[in-house]
């Protein structure tokens, strides 16, 4: 059951220089109860991306084109009358560092009442019964419902926005950077929490990260971006085993694997290009250590590889082996 | 906005520096002959005042007086209130609590009886008054830079330069002062503006130098010889619109700066 | 991995039951209506050593005290207890001259590429004034050769036509490398680490780390790794110190504690070091709750509130931190 379809999203922010593209011709789908992972650097148009599902852009960005299908309903020309509705109700954002978004001089648990009455018609008494319900399935002490954000720790304060993220029963949850400044043990624990709801719930994920690790723990499926487009998307376990694209390969090589051998990868040389003037061909030719002539010519288009797995680039058309 | 204050500011500067050249003091000297008191005329293009004199070449004179005055006091003023800042700010604890006071009571204390009591006590000469504006105007902007010193001193690169073993003077100039720069530069505009403001205030209640041609001088003759009953427009106008003008242009571009350095009034369009 | 071999024994750093703790306001109100003041113990008697040429990491996740540590070794904050041996010298017996000196030696590369660099410093000034300020050049064109040679040490290529530029013209990479340069020309026997990747990003991050090696294994200089991730530490450091609350709770060779950890909270963080395979969290035992306030540090073992194997005497008496097998240190009553 696909509940999210997106194709061909073009989304470009207008500078007085020209135009940055930002990501450009981005596919993905995502069935119910599936996390999917979008994995990029800095600059590489995956927040963009997400963002421009919902159009929560700011006023420079223009999505060019694409399509945006959830359940099947379009929703990529609709009004912002519209859009107000399906955020939040349909698909909900937890945004980076979302933790420090929260109003410092109002109580946790009025913000999320706030929420929910926003986009319900229930009565204050009911939503704050919900707000409780909520804070007990994120595996936060609902007496403290009435406390304030500094009183919570960073985990804690992750956690209320996840409860404000799901409280109104979202299908789709997006989470930009879930756990970027939470140590390593909280960042395990929101991780799981995630995931434990994403399954109750059989809601849709999209988890926006720079982190190769929190896509190996919580996602089924990952998309890699580079300078704005996909480079490469499949099952998890089969892009970590069998990586294809060759900056894909190069993200895996510098994982740091306890399993395996202690030895240090290099580094990728170079640095993103500049999407206000992205390279021709193929975005990724002037980093490639594998590039020749026609990658500075020719875009790659997708090779599918196997069941659900494809990447773009020249050389792995007729699977020729890297 | 900022363009057209820099454009009104340049002219009255061009004025002030090169106007005098062009104008003849003849017209400024009291012959007997000229009319007085007389509307704008072929010669007299802005009229003459109850001696005689030329009101267009006092105006052109004045302006010297009146942006050097300003330009000094404010020279002044932003030397104790930035130096004052940045040391309170850097140091903290016991001398920023004993710099802070002593800021305080100039912060507190109303400016204009301060400065008239200042003026009156050391006389009218344009020495005088240029130190009292400079003394009075200071504590702002000592707050200010303060401020600013103090969210620049956490910074890691001032916690990176003791690291290399730099000494705390080292630190202030080459570090904290030139990050503090361009505060320092908006807030000296609009000092500036206050400063010229407070020239004319002062010479209009009759504390400035009586030898002096400043425009604040030319609005208290002109109120002391009842230039108002006589409806001598000429003569109360042109002075006070070109201190307007003056002041009107430093608060241009005090804006145009802040929108410069203050990112978030910028208009999005990274 | 292990390029330069310790020539002698004689340790570089010898670190004794340092303590630095900060007395804050315990709360607004509070602080209006009494003279109380709460005592954090960001380091609460930490012993350590480290070898020439050797690679310890600080390990740790917040409120472990790791950084205050490695700022406290080179008196940019002041210890408030305890010793700390620089070939053999009281570091906090320094007077200004020595301890300038010392600085020459002992130098620090920060997390934050972005903010640890003056915006207004060229790249020529920001590595050449750590030469001004401590008088060392005699003319304008050795010190450009010595800002040269250690742009280049740092590996940044054709340095001087970096010269001229600004921070905001580099990129991330290339301003920690600035940053490691201007710590370079000094040239320094020890420099402490503070988190130098977790801001890079990944394709970036082994560049540093092998830059980092490189000059352990050419030039000798000894490093404090600060960091929060287990896996950077296990394949960059010769050893590791596990802190927790202001101690250490484990110490031993990188590739043995990360292995075959003894103590339960290394445990714990070891368990959920990720690997490159889809592993799915749920199943996995994690420890419950966050690292309590250091303000607030728990009577008896500081972990026994949150350890799994915690006995009723843990509760009682605070473990000593000791040798528990051939060069491993912990602190546990039951290791």
């Amino acid at each position: 059951m696909t509940l999210l379809a997106v194709e061909n999203l073009t989304t470009y922010y207008k500078l007085k220089e020209g135009y940055v593209r930002a990501c450009e011709n981005i596919s993905l789908q995502l069935k119910q109860g599936e996390a999917l992972g979008l994995v990029g650097e800095s600059a590489s148009g995956k927040t963009t991306a997400a963002l421009s599902l919902v159009k929560l852009l700011p006023d420079n960005a223009h999505v060019m084109s694409g399509s945006i299908r959830i359940n099947g309903k379009e929703i990529a020309g609709t009004t912002e009358e519209e859009l107000r509705r399906i955020r939040w109700k349909e698909i909900a954002i937890i945004f980076q560092g979302a933790m420090n978004a929260l109003n410092p001089v109002r109580r946790i648990g009025d913000q999320i009442v706030e929420a929910l009455r926003i986009h319900e018609k229930i009565t204050d008494k009911e939503a704050c019964r919900r707000t409780a319900e909520l804070f007990e399935k994120v595996e936060i002490d609902p007496d403290r419902v009435r406390e304030y954000p500094h009183e919570f720790s960073g985990g804690m304060r992750q956690r209320a926005m996840i409860a404000m993220a799901i409280a109104c029963n979202p299908k789709i949850v997006i989470g930009d950077e879930p756990t970027t400044a939470l140590d390593v043990m909280v960042q395990a624990q929101v991780l799981q929490l995630l995931e434990q709801l994403r399954r109750e719930r059989q809601m849709g994920m999209i988890l926006i990260t720079h982190d190769l690790s929190v896509v190996g723990e919580t996602c089924d499926r990952v998309a890699v971006m580079y300078a704005g487009k996909i480079v490469e998307t499949g099952p998890t376990e089969k892009v970590f085993d069998e990586p294809a694209h060759p900056y894909t390969r190069a993200l895996i090589a510098a994982f740091p694997n306890i399993e395996g051998e202690r030895y240090l990868a290099s580094s990728i040389p170079g640095n993103p290009p500049n999407l206000l003037y992205p390279p021709s061909g193929c975005r990724f030719n002037e980093r490639c250590l594998h590039a020749y002539a026609r990658c500075r010519e020719e875009e790659p288009l997708f090779t599918l590889l196997s069941s659900g797995h494809c990447a773009s680039c020249h050389l792995l058309e007729g699977r020729v082996r890297i | 906005m900022g363009l057209i204050g820099l454009a009104i500011l340049t002219f009255f500067a061009l004025m002030a520096i090169f106007g005098p050249y062009l104008v003849s003091i003849s017209t400024l000297t009291v012959d007997g002959v000229t009319k007085v008191m007389h509307p704008p005329t072929e010669g007299f293009w802005l009229g003459t005042d109850d001696l005689g004199k030329d009101i267009f070449a006092g105006v052109i004179i004045g302006s010297r007086v009146s942006l050097l005055v300003g330009v000094a006091a404010t020279a002044i003023s932003m030397i104790i209130g930035t130096t004052i800042g940045i040391v309170s700010g850097f140091y903290g604890k016991a001398t920023d609590a004993l710099l802070m006071r002593f800021t305080d009571v100039f912060l507190v204390i109303p400016w204009l009886p301060l400065m008239l009591v200042m003026a009156a006590l050391l006389g009218p000469s344009l020495g005088n008054i240029i130190f009292v504006i400079g003394i009075t105007s200071w504590a702002g902007t000592a707050r200010i830079i303060r401020s600013q010193t103090l969210s620049v001193k956490e910074r890691p690169y001032v916690e990176r330069a003791r690291a290399i073993g730099s000494g705390d003077t080292h630190i202030m100039f080459y570090h904290i002062l030139p990050n503090v720069f361009p505060l320092i530069f908006a807030n000296t505009v609009l000092v500036a503006a206050v400063a010229i403001l407070s020239e004319t205030t002062l010479s209009f209640l009759g504390m400035g130098d009586p030898t002096q041609v400043t425009w604040g001088m030319m609005l208290h003759f002109a109120f002391a010889m009842g230039a108002v009953s006589f409806g001598a427009w000429w003569w109360l106008l042109p002075p006070g619109i070109c201190v307007v003008l003056v002041v009107l242009s430093f608060t241009f571009i005090g804006y145009a700066l802040d929108e410069v350095l203050n990112p978030k009034l910028r208009r999005r369009d990274q | 991995m292990t390029g330069f071999a310790q020539t002698n024994n004689q340790n570089l750093l010898r670190v004794s039951n340092l303590e630095v703790h900060f007395a804050v306001r315990s709360g607004f109100f509070a602080s209006l209506l009494t003279k109380e003041v709460a005592l954090v113990r960001a380091v609460d008697g930490v012993d350590f050593t480290l070898g020439r040429g050797e690679i310890l990491c600080l390990a740790g996740e917040s409120g472990s005290g790791k950084t205050t540590t490695g700022k406290a070794i080179l008196r940019l904050l002041e210890p408030t207890s305890g010793e700390v041996f620089y070939q053999d010298e009281d570091i906090r017996l320094f007077n200004r001259t020595r301890l300038r000196k010392f600085r020459q030696d002992a130098q620090i590369i920060f997390q934050d590429p972005y903010e640890s660099l003056n915006p207004r410093q060229t790249v020529f000034a920001t590595v050449a004034e750590p030469l001004e300020v401590n008088h060392i050049c005699k003319s304008i064109k050795e010190k450009e050769e010595r800002v040269e040679e250690a742009l280049n040490d740092a590996g940044l290529s054709n340095p001087r036509e970096l010269f001229m530029r600004y921070p905001h013209e580099l990129s991330g990479g290339q301003r920690q490398r600035l940053a490691i340069a201007s710590a370079l020309v000094l040239k320094p026997n020890l420099i402490v680490a503070d988190e130098p990747v977790s801001m890079l990003d990944l394709s970036i991050r082994a560049g540093i780390l092998k830059l980092m090696v490189d000059l352990r294994d050419n030039k000798g200089i000894s490093y404090l790794f600060i960091t929060h991730d287990l896996s950077l530490a296990w394949l960059v450091s010769d050893r590791i110190a596990i802190m927790y609350l202001g101690k250490i709770i484990e110490l031993g060779n990188a590739d043995v504690v990360i292995k075959t950890p003894l103590h339960p909270y290394t445990k714990a963080l070891v368990s959920v070091i990720p690997v490159p395979k889809r592993v799915s969290l749920l199943g996995k035992t994690l420890l419950k709750g966050e690292t309590p306030d250091p303000v607030n540090i728990p009577p008896g073992c500081r972990f026994h509130p949150r350890c799994p194997e915690a006995k009723p005497f843990c509760r009682e008496e605070e473990p000593v931190f000791r040798e528990v097998a051939s060069n491993r240190f912990g602190a546990c009553h039951y290791i």
